[in-house]
Order: structure tokens, then sequence, then C-alpha cells
């Protein structure tokens, strides 16, 4: 039984468990039965006539170093986006933390005294944890350190009220406002997805990289092709009783398959079909990060935090690696292992759950700066609402309105945002009021982050003041 | 242990059931009034059930429409289990309770099994409908749950919302045993209106209503044992039974008002009749359908079963744009089309890539049925494939092979192998390209026997891999 999680309301995340069974089942996958089979998805016994019969122009990746591949082994439209793109390119990281955060905990104000009032059992102790140098009023969760930490080097942009006028309480409406960058309903494209439309490729399904094993709403665009995957070691592709050459054609056949179809009228029929053609694509380019056992291929310069959750650690990692190999990312979004809806049990969510996430994106801060590529790199961490101010008396907290967020990064500005709401002005429902509009950010990081126009990606941008994110 | 099956009858599948052919009512909306071919009745099979069996498609096609669509919404008895029970990897005995994934595999089981494949399919809406996930309890409770909801797969909306409502696993879910009247949790409250009964940003409840829901709903509880949640119950001395207003009602309401006042809603029929008709049409009901569906669920005092037979009898449900079949379904046709049953646990970390674990969906608004595919999703399928496949792989090792097939005849024993499905010109083309590729490839003496023997096999994943098999 896993009391920890018994307050929560939507399981966003999946749980250890399967991310266990998921490995063990990954490595299993590499199978005993057919001793003629052992070369991994998307190589080849026979590369020569592995790459005389590549199929859509796209060559094989087979036998390609490990980190810092060379982009002429990539199918062609990675080796031209990563091209046009050049080594500085910059890349915005998307962290979702699902579920609602409680903006009164990351950033704890101790030093208020309603605080202690509204929160007689959750309250942070105000010995607990770091002073937030930009406002003496608030700690960082004890579980937050390195966000602390990274804050105190000048790479952390705080935003501690963040949100939108007229808040929804609902996990999914707020979220789906955040996702698609937008207080709209039926808009079904991200706002990344959006960005990636009018600035990504046509033939780049890496673009925009969900990292979530499934696709990641914001990502969602209408037109240019984005991917999902876990860890890029994870991906991979076998069968029974096929193997060598004979394998490899059948791969390119099942994306020949989709190559046919994707335009199809039919949108379901080009749902699997777009999804067949693109796995082609992602096949070649992620092979050189497996090894023969289905094991990372790469190495990290750091060392990544273990979590009993999931693979979030370890996600980064391989993110790291791609971004150092050169491969042509633009937007990556993944969501964490934990999900912080806490009705109830909420501290042990928070120890558990924000501790992981925290040393992870220091650590991944860590790995992009040894190996030289950190100024390159943002990332923004998001939830959908902050929660209710007053705690509910089942040692939680009920969905609330204004949230915290962060850029991390050593370009982040390292500036507040906004500055704290306090606990005073709460709206109807008690909850505290946003000062800065997520579309706002959204706009900053369009035009200061990739330099190109907001106006094109977020609906009525030009009626949002563009804070300063970038130093 | 409390076993689903042990009502259910288990049978070699020598007998099949005779199929009953009740009258069905008239159909409050249009009707599909062209022949009812094997085509028809392969989608139905599909989007109502769990895919055909060998055959199954032309014995539905014969009963004529109004008779296929009977024998699924009003079928007479126990479910029947056709085929070898099922068992895991090693052959042990499938433990739904106890062992990881096997709940899982079991309900898998019974979506290949059973011959009431209509409440099989509804119980696997009704799971994503009111999405609880066993990440807040137990595999004991969610199975209770499945068992609920299996009971009332075509029965009545309001009777179901009552029992799901007071269920274990969404007691834990959503909070309902946290919610008591010194203090309030509006999980449960916000999610019965939003996701089950009303509806998102249709005007139809403010933020009072779900807070005046919460205090309404207060009052349920349960223990904890060393083996986890137990004794669930309704605890007076914790409910708030003081004066609440919903949706401009005034009265002392319960968690029983609460269900009522939902399904009382005017906006409830209207989105129970668009949530329901999304899951086997991949196209919106017109106004006009949708209003006479709402009528006749009204009329009937919320009974899903009128509904059902409407839809599945639309000219929509068979003319329509095609549908992306879901991981689950995908898995269990599989097996169903090769009549073999779950002889590995491995089907539970293949839903999880694939995109549905059973008992777990990805959150309290269960799976989106727009949207299943994705690259990695496409690779869980692909695993689907290599795992139903692997009783039946011909061996590459073998001495001899028909030694006169060729291309154009690998591709057409393949295709036999899983009944002739209908696929496009594109795709039989497709497919031809490479069975001629990888005769193509056969250079070396040793490869004459093997690399047929590799054809076939690649040829027999092929087909279920193409965009045509993954959507009906």
């Amino acid at each position: 039984m896993r009391h920890e999680l018994q307050g929560c309301c939507g399981g966003f995340t999946r749980s250890e468990a399967i991310r266990d069974a998921l490995a063990a089942g990954r490595r299993r996958s590499v199978r005993e039965w057919d001793p003629r089979m052992p070369v991994p998805a998307g190589t080849g016994i026979d590369r020569r006539r592995f790459l005389a019969g590549a199929a859509g122009g796209l060559l094989s990746v087979y036998g390609a170093g490990r980190i810092g591949l060379s982009s002429r082994l990539l199918g062609e439209g990675i080796a031209e986006a990563a091209a046009l793109q050049g080594p500085a390119s910059p890349v915005l990281v998307s962290v979702f933390l699902a579920g609602g955060i409680d903006a009164l905990s990351v950033l704890a104000p101790v030093g208020d005294p309603l605080y202690a009032k509204l929160r007689p059992t959750l309250a942070v102790p105000a010995s607990a944890g770091l002073p937030f140098t930009e406002d003496p009023r608030l700690h960082w969760h004890p579980s937050a350190t390195s966000f602390a930490e990274l804050h105190n080097a000048g790479k952390v942009t705080v935003f501690p009220g963040i949100g939108y006028s007229s808040p929804d309480m609902s996990h999914f409406t707020s979220r789906h406002y955040w996702e698609v960058g937008a207080t709209e309903t039926r808009l079904a494209t991200g706002w990344l997805g959006r960005y990636l439309d009018v600035a990504g490729s046509p033939t780049n399904p890496l673009q925009g990289l969900s990292m979530d094993g499934e696709m990641n709403p914001t990502l969602a665009t209408a037109r240019n092709p984005v991917a999902a995957i876990d860890r890029p070691e994870d991906f991979s592709l076998w069968l029974n009783g096929v193997w060598g050459e004979v394998f490899t054609w059948t791969l390119d056949s099942a994306s020949a398959l989709g190559d046919g179809q994707r335009r199809s009228a039919d949108p379901a029929l080009a749902q699997v079909a777009q999804a067949a053609s693109e796995v082609g694509i992602l096949r070649r380019a992620l092979a050189p990060f497996r090894d023969a056992n289905g094991n990372a291929a790469y190495t990290s310069p750091v060392s990544y935090p273990k979590s009993s959750q999931g693979d979030f650690p370890q996600r980064l990692a391989g993110l790291a690696a791609m971004l150092a190999a050169g491969l042509p990312l633009r937007c990556v979004a993944m969501t964490t292992d934990t999900q912080f809806d806490t009705h109830s049990a909420q501290e042990q969510m928070f120890d558990s759950g924000l501790t992981v996430v925290a040393d992870s994106i220091a650590a991944f801060q860590a790995d992009l700066e040894a190996r030289g590529i950190a100024d390159r790199v943002l990332v923004h961490v998001w939830s959908e609402f902050g929660r209710r101010a007053q705690e509910n008396g089942s040692a939680g907290t009920d969905h609330g309105a204004a949230g915290v967020s962060l850029l991390v990064g050593t370009r982040a500005s390292g500036q507040m945002v906004g500055g704290w709401p306090g606990l005073t002005n709460l709206d109807a429902n008690g909850n505290q009021e946003a000062n800065v509009d997520f579309r706002a950010v959204y706009c900053s990081l369009i035009e200061q982050w990739f330099g190109d126009d907001a106006g094109a990606v977020i609906p009525e941008a030009s009626g949002f003041v563009r804070p300063q994110l970038i130093r | 242990m409390a076993h689903q099956s042990l009502a259910d009858a288990e049978t070699d599948g020598a007998r099949p059931r005779t199929l009953t052919m009740p009258a069905l009512d008239p159909s409050p909306i249009a009707v599909f009034t062209g022949p009812f071919t094997e085509v028809h009745a392969t989608r139905l099979l599909w989007r109502a059930g769990f895919g055909p069996r060998p055959g199954q498609a032309r014995a539905l096609a014969a009963l004529g429409l109004e008779g296929a669509v009977a024998s699924l919404t009003r079928p007479a008895g126990a479910a029947r289990l056709i085929g070898r029970p099922p068992h895991g990897a090693d052959g042990r005995p499938l433990d739904p309770i106890n062992v990881w994934g096997d709940d899982h595999c079991w309900w898998l089981d019974r979506m290949v099994r059973s011959d009431l494949q209509l409440v099989e399919r509804m119980t696997l809406i009704w799971h994503s409908w009111f999405a609880t996930s066993i990440e807040a309890s137990n595999a004991q409770l969610m199975l209770g749950q499945n068992r609920m909801m299996r009971a009332r797969a075509l029965g009545n909306f309001h009777d179901l919302l009552i029992e799901v409502t007071r269920d274990p696993a969404m007691l834990l879910w959503l909070s309902g045993t946290s919610n008591t009247k010194y203090s309030p949790n509006e999980n449960y409250a916000r999610e019965v209106m939003e996701l089950f009964t009303l509806g998102a940003d249709r005007g139809a409840y403010t933020q009072h209503d779900v807070h005046e829901q919460a205090r309404a709903l207060t009052g349920f509880r349960n223990d904890w044992s060393n083996s986890g949640p137990t004794n669930f119950r309704f605890d007076p001395s914790l409910h708030d039974d003081g004066m609440k207003q919903i949706f401009g009602h005034r009265g002392r309401f319960s968690w029983r008002d609460t269900c009522r006042l939902c399904v009382e809603h005017p906006l409830h029929p209207s989105f129970v009749v668009a949530k329901l008709w999304g899951y086997f049409v991949g196209t919106p009901a017109s106004a006009r359908d949708a209003r006479g569906l709402a009528k006749t669920y009204v009329r009937s005092g919320f009974e899903i079963r009128p509904l059902l037979e409407a839809i599945l009898r639309h000219p929509l449900f068979y003319d329509g744009p095609r549908m992306v079949i879901p991981p689950i379904v995908y898995t269990a046709g599989l097996l169903r089309a090769q009549e073999l049953t779950i002889t590995t646990d491995d089907w539970a970390w293949i839903g999880e890539e694939a995109g549905q674990r059973l008992f777990d969906p990805p959150n309290v608004a269960g799976w989106d049925y727009t949207h299943w595919l994705d690259t990695s999703r496409w690779a869980g399928r692909f695993t689907t494939v290599t795992y139903a496949l692997q009783d039946r792989v011909l061996n590459p090792n073998a001495k001899s092979y028909p030694m006169g097939e060729n291309a154009s005849h690998a591709l057409e024993k393949a295709l036999g192998y899983w009944g002739d499905p209908p696929l496009s010109a594109q795709t039989r083309a497709n497919l031809l390209a490479f069975s001629r590729r990888a005769g193509q490839g056969i250079t070396a003496d040793w490869e004459q026997v093997t690399y047929r023997i590799l054809r076939q096999n690649a040829l027999r994943a092929l087909i279920p891999t193409t965009p045509d098999w993954q959507t009906c």
C-alpha cells in the first residue's frame, strides 16, 4: 500500500512499480530466443546492404560514435536541421510539476504571521530551509535546497505569484491553458508546438521532443513533426524470428507504410501513419545512445540522484547526452514522476517528490556546464496552479490560483519577477492572486530566448508586458 | 479472494453461444439502411467489443444489423469464457490481487475470452469515464470496482453513479474518506461534476456549487490496517447535515442528493450523450441526433442500453471516419484473431508502453481517446505485435520450407494467417514491395530457406502494424 499517494486526486504520473517493470521488460526485450538476432534495432547485419537500401533518403547511424556523433550520419531532415541550427541554437526544456504544487511550501512565508494561522499543521518551520535572498520573508522548502543554491548562484529566475486572471481551479482546464498558452479551452495546439509550426522544420521530429513516453500537449503541433520517447536508450524495436537485413527492411517497410498514409484525409489513419513514419527517423537518430544490451551507451560527467518514483533524473541525463551529441532539439517537454496534488499527506509528498525534482534539475545544470553547453539551455519549471492558502484539515491543501514557476539556466536573469503576492489580498475563494501572467512569460521566452516573434504564437500577444528574463 | 469469474462458465469453445435475436425498440435517431456486410460487422466487433475471432464477422453479418446489435446489447445469461484459462510466463496461474501486473492480465483475459463482448467493452469505458487508479488503493479494491462496473455495464447511469460515489477505490482516489464536516475536501465534488456528469466550461456549476457539494459528500470514512485500507463506511457523525445550496436548490443534502442533483441537472443528458457517443463514433453527433438521444435517456430514467442500441445502429457508426483502436483493444484483438489466450504476464508492461495500463489511467480524466499514438506509443504497439506472435513464430533454423513461395504467395499466406483483413490497395502494394525486397535479398544458398521464413514472420508482423489494421 502506497500510503504517501492516498491523498492524490489524479495520478498524473506513473508509479515506481510500472517504471521498474518497464525497465525490466525492456531488458528482457533483448531475446536469447534466436542466436542469430543479436543486432539492435535499426542497425542491420550487413551495413553495406542497409545503407544501399535505406528508404526515404535516410542514412543509417549504425556504427556512429557514442556521444558527439556526426550529423552527417543522421537522417537528412535531422542533419539538415542540425546544420541550420548551429551549435549555439537555444533549447527550451519545459518541466511540468503536475497536480498544482503548493507555492506557499516551495517558498514558505515563514516571516508572515498569517502563514502560521492559515497553515496550523503544514507551515514550514522558520528554522528549516535556506532563506530566499530576494525577499527575506520567504524561505525555500528544505526539499528545494538545490533550487536555493542555484538561485544564490544567480541561475534561477523566480515567479512567486504566477497565473492568470479569472483562475480556473480544474486541473485539466488550468493545465490546458498553460499547455496551449491561452485561456482558451478549444485550442488544440501547444504553445511550443505552435512555435515549432512557425519556426521549425517539416522534416525534423526531434525539434519537439516529449520525454514522457507519450506526447506532451505543450508540444502538439498542427503541421510540423514532433516525437515522444522515454530515455534515448529505451527506443528500440525487435521481433522474434526476423533478424539481420530482413529485419531492417521490415522496419523500413513499417515506416514506408506510414509515409504512404501520413497525409490521409482520414484523421485516424493519418495519426497512426505519422507515428509510424516518424519512428523511422527516430530509431536511426537514437541508435547510438543504446548499446547491444539495451543500456545507455553514453556516460554523464556528473552523477544524477536516484529516485524511487521513476526515471526523471535519468531522462534528464539522457537529454544532456542528446544535446551534447548535437541532435537538433529545440523544445523539449517532460513531466516529473511525482505529482503534487496534495489534498492530503502533503509533507510526505514534498519530502520525497520535490527533493528529487530539485536535485535532478541541479544535476542537469551541472551536467550541461561540464559539457560546455549550459548557455544554450533554459529549463522552465511550471505547475497548473498553486493551492488554497488555508490548509484543508486532511493535512493537505485544495486547488488554488496563483502558483510558483522557475526558469533555470546560466542565462536566466536571476531576478525575481512580480514579487511575492502576500497573504492579505486573497481572492473570494481564499487563493493568492497572480501578479504575473504566464502568457507574458511565454512571450518573453519566444522573443528573448528564441529571438522570434511572439505575435505569431501567443494569442493577443501584444497585450502582455514582457518581463526581462534573459541576461 | 473475491474472483469475478466464479459466476462465469469456462468453456472450450466447442459450443458457441446460441445467438438470440430479441427485437430492438425503434431508434430515436437515424438508422443505417445499407446492406450489413462482413465489413460492417467487423467494425461493430472492433468498436463494441475487442475485434473478431476467425469467422465471427461473417456469422454476425448473417444476423443483419438489428440482430447483430441485439446480440451485443441484450445478452442472455452469464458470460462464458472461451478458450484456455490464462497463465503467467512460467505457467503459474494469474494472481491478480497479489502479483504486480496480474490485475491487468486478468482483465485482458476477459476481454479476449468473454462472449459478452459489449459488457466487457462498456466496463472498459466506465473505467475510463470514472477513471480510478490503483496508485491510490490496491488490486483488491480495483477489482471490486471492476466487478461493480461490469454488473452495471449496460444498466442505469444514476445507479452506477451512486455505486461509484461510495466505491472504496474511488473514495481513496478522490479523497472521499478525507472529506469530513470538520475539514471539507473538494476533490470528488469537483470531479463528479466536471468529469463524470456535467462537464467543465458549460456554465453547469460554480465554485460555490463545488464547495456545497463537498459538504454534502462528507461522512465517508475507512480504517487502515496492516494490510491496507479497510472497513469503508458512512459515519453520520462526520457528515455535515446543515443547509446547502446546490444549483440553486436548498436542502440538507447528502451524498445521494449529490448524485441525484447531478443526473437531474438540465445539462447532464447532453453531457452523457456526447461522451458516450464519442467512444463509438469518430465524429460528433448532429445537434438533432444529440437531442433525440438525450430525450430517450431522460424518458428511460437514465438507462444506458437504449443509447447504445441507437448509437450502434446509426449511419455514422458505419459510414463515418475511422477511429484508432485503443491499445488494450488492439492487444485483445490480436490474440482473438489467432484464437490465443494469455500465456505471459508481460502484457502489463507492454500495456503501459502502448499507452493503456488497465487499472492505472493517466489521470482522473481517463484515457484520451482522440490521441492514442505518437512515436513512443507506436513502438509500444510494435512490441505488442512481437509478443502476440511469439507463440506462433516460424523457426528460421528449420531445415526446409516451401521453395515455391514467391513474394506474392508469401503475402497471400500472411494475409490468410490474419483472416484476410480488408487493406487498402496502397498498403498491399507496400507490403508486396517488402516481400519482393526480401526475396531479392536471397543470395547465398543458406538464405533460400531461412530468408523465406524470415520473410513470412516479418509479413505476419507487418500486417497488424499497418494504419489500416490499427484503425477501424
